[in-house]
């Protein structure tokens, strides 16, 4: 398959790692990845932060970009991102009157994944380690990100996945379904609210004893990761394709 | 009917808007840590009710699929149902008035009151009545009202706001409920006890003699039904049936939107909302009265129909669906924000994503007073999960911070922060070739870290972040200069 990469702006400017572990699986089950140049961002940050007309131009930018016949599929590591692709795309679309860009918004919607719902739902991966050869020998604990588990019911996929991978331990998060308190500019506009959440997030993961704490939306992992720095706990983050991407050969360290 | 709209429907008034910005509130609530201690304890014991509840039925999802179909016919011919309620209503003895906002409706319930020669009311809870300031306008004409519901009493008695749709003293815990008591009932035994069962045994004597000698009661209604003029009250205590029932008169004030079509629609409703809400099976007490029965009830029968910016909120295609809104208050109880900050923050009647949604649908987002409630939200969507009647809240608050951020392009001469932030980033994320071009001065990031390769403060409103937060130093090179370097060039 040829599998067109989204990338996402957060993990193309702050986690490039990121992004080459979802290129790394995907080639290694024999896929041929692209990675159209003329992408930049989703434009959630500005929708969600009610910047309508400034968001026209990200969003038609990621739809001329991904409405292409050069690809099968597209995937991005990020269950928030593609969520406001296949959702948010088309209210913006039919909110400033543009009915020809909400048809195209829902057809590149149509044909892009959130990495576990590719894996899993198209590709037929059942078991990281015998499948991609998934090795990572640490003891994590996993949040599921809101956008991913609510908008795109990405149900346990994220979590079978990370389940099935060779060497690791994981330790279920007490309270997991609950917001790490990100919410994008919200964590700025309600930066009292946001830490609170991200205090009770924080506690929860340390309860643990996982050295690292696994998802699959960077821009939550920025949060909570941030978090957990600036009070000097032990726990790392670390994106679900990185963990999928770590082999027996080149393990990634925390 | 016709009806010439110019321009759009007038806003709704009374107490639907933020007494301050909600982060400000927020803050202030966080403080209070027993209110928080207090609300964590009492949303998580009624979301696990819920979900228990919600897993016995195996066509959850099919009855939140009916009841949001229900509600959207019934929006779309509103009026039709309004006038066939109206006309079924009338026909069983009842008298139907018109309120369009906050204002007619306290003017018609006060003078229907004072007709009746009695300076005492005794009330249901009541959401549309607090929407609209009833008690306080009816004070201010000299009429006493008794709130009877056992949560609302102590509100009341505490002269505090609710907190909460369906318990709106959440915020209080039984000692705290005692020494209001104590200071506030005219009678009571001075040795009361913060056990339940003698806190409950001490209201209901304090009630039981507003009870039976009341001539008027004021009610709300959780559904009107339009084929057959009935009104419905859905309770737990045993309240609202005493005061259906023993005055002479009744007045029940309810909005326009409770309207359903047909008697049979209760079915799907009195399945969604007691499981939504309590987290039972079945409420206690469901009282339902079709106009006036002879020597049986109120002989008084009156229904005051508001309006109070539901006209408003119905015009506007993508919010609209706030008003299928059943008041369970699942959505709160779910809520990450809510749990923290408790309801008195949202300023409105209605607290939580509902009330971050219907408070500025009813009176309009340019009302300024209501501009930051649409962004009390992370997003996080457990609200729309657990709404029974299926309204996308997240959908609606994002689309209604686009109406404020309109509403407010003209007001500032200097563009704000965020202003000149959306408008930078529209550039530099409108093109593969400006991030790519902007992700070149990467390495000027790692010059602002420090040696531990952490951000540990930005200036402007970027501080929010960098106060319980820090931010990795940024890569020497982004991945499509990687992909550029390593796939392209080989």
């Amino acid at each position: 398959m040829r599998i067109a990469l989204f990338a996402t702006c957060i993990v193309d400017a702050m986690y490039p790692e990121t992004a080459k572990s979802t290129v790394k699986i995907l080639e290694r089950l024999g896929h041929e990845v692209i990675f159209p140049k003329a992408q930049a961002c989703c434009g959630q940050m500005h929708m969600n932060s009610g910047y309508m007309p400034e968001a026209l131009p990200v969003v038609e930018n990621h739809i001329n970009a991904f409405d292409t016949e050069d690809y099968d599929v597209a995937v991005a590591p990020s269950g928030s991102c593609v969520a406001s692709v296949k959702h948010q795309h088309p209210y913006l679309a039919e909110r400033l009157g543009k009915p020809e860009l909400k048809d195209r918004a829902v057809a590149v919607g149509k044909r892009t994944y959130e990495l576990s719902q590719l894996l899993v739902d198209v590709l037929g991966i059942t078991n990281a380690a015998e499948q991609l050869g998934s090795y990572f020998p640490q003891t994590i604990t996993y949040h599921p990100s809101c956008h991913g588990m609510r908008s795109l019911k990405l149900g346990d996929r994220q979590l079978d996945l990370l389940k099935t991978v060779g060497g690791i331990t994981v330790n279920e998060l007490p309270e997991a379904d609950q917001c790490c308190g990100f919410g994008g500019t919200f964590a700025i506009k309600n930066s009292d609210v946001s830490s609170a959440m991200l205090e009770d997030k924080m506690k929860n993961i340390c309860s643990t004893g996982a050295s690292a704490c696994a998802g699959g939306d960077a821009s939550c992992l920025m949060h909570i990761g941030g978090g957990l720095s600036r009070t000097g706990a032990k726990p790392k983050t670390l994106h679900l394709a990185d963990i999928l991407a770590s082999t027996m050969e080149e393990t990634v360290s925390l | 009917m016709t009806q010439v709209f110019l321009g759009m429907p007038a806003g709704g008034q009374g107490n639907l808007f933020e007494t301050e910005p909600f982060p400000k509130a927020a803050h202030r609530e966080l403080g209070n840590t027993q209110m928080r201690k207090n609300l964590r304890h009492a949303t998580h014991t009624i979301r696990d009710k819920r979900l228990n509840v919600v897993g016995e039925l195996p066509d959850w999802e099919e009855l939140r699929d009916a009841g949001s179909a229900i509600k959207n016919l019934t929006m779309a011919n509103l009026e039709e149902r309004l006038e066939e309620f109206e006309k079924n209503f009338t026909a069983r003895g009842g008298v139907v008035h018109w309120a369009r906002d906050a204002a007619e409706a306290n003017k018609i319930v006060t003078e229907l009151v004072k007709a009746t020669g009695s300076n005492e009311v005794v009330k249901v809870k009541s959401m549309a009545t607090q929407e609209i300031g009833l008690n306080e306008h009816l004070e201010t004409e000299g009429i006493e009202a008794f709130e009877t519901d056992l949560a609302e009493l102590i509100v009341q008695l505490g002269n505090d706001k609710p907190s909460h749709i369906l318990v709106p003293a959440i915020h209080k815990n039984r000692t705290e409920v005692r020494d209001i008591f104590l200071k506030e009932m005219p009678v009571v035994d001075p040795n009361l006890t913060d056990e339940p069962a003698k806190l409950a045994e001490a209201a209901r004597k304090h009630l039981r003699k507003k009870f039976l000698a009341a001539k008027v009661a004021i009610s709300g209604a959780n559904f009107a039904l339009a084929d057959t003029g009935t009104l419905g009250v859905v309770e737990s205590e045993g309240n609202g049936r005493m005061c259906l029932t023993l005055p002479e008169t009744l007045i029940t004030v309810m909005g326009i939107e409770k309207v359903l079509p047909h008697w049979e629609d209760i079915e799907v409703f009195m399945q969604l909302l007691p499981r939504s809400s309590t987290g039972e099976r079945m409420n206690p007490y469901t009282s339902l009265w079709t106009g006036v029965s002879e020597d049986d009830g109120p002989q008084n029968v009156h229904i005051v129909l508001l309006d109070n910016g539901r006209t408003r909120a119905l015009a506007d295609r993508f919010g609209r669906t706030a008003l299928n809104c059943i008041r369970c208050s699942a959505c709160m109880n779910v809520c990450p924000v809510y749990e923290r900050t408790g309801g008195h923050a949202y300023g409105s009647t209605y607290p939580g994503p509902i009330g971050a949604i219907l408070s500025p649908l009813l009176t309009g987002i340019e009302v300024e007073e209501n501009g930051s409630l649409p962004y009390a939200s992370s997003l996080c969507g457990a609200c729309y999960d657990a709404c029974p009647v299926k309204i996308n809240i997240p959908e609606i608050l994002v689309h209604l911070r686009g109406d404020d951020v309109d509403a407010n392009r003209d007001k500032h001469k200097i563009p704000t922060q965020m202003d000149l932030l959306m408008k930078g980033g529209s550039w530099a994320l409108g093109k593969g070739k400006n991030i790519g071009l902007l992700e070149k001065a990467l390495p000027l990031g790692r010059l602002v870290s420090g040696k531990d390769k952490k951000i540990k403060k930005l200036p402007g409103i970027a501080a929010g972040w960098t106060a319980s937060r820090d931010i990795p130093a940024p890569p020497s090179k982004s991945f499509r200069d990687w992909w550029s370097d390593e796939k392209e060039s080989k």
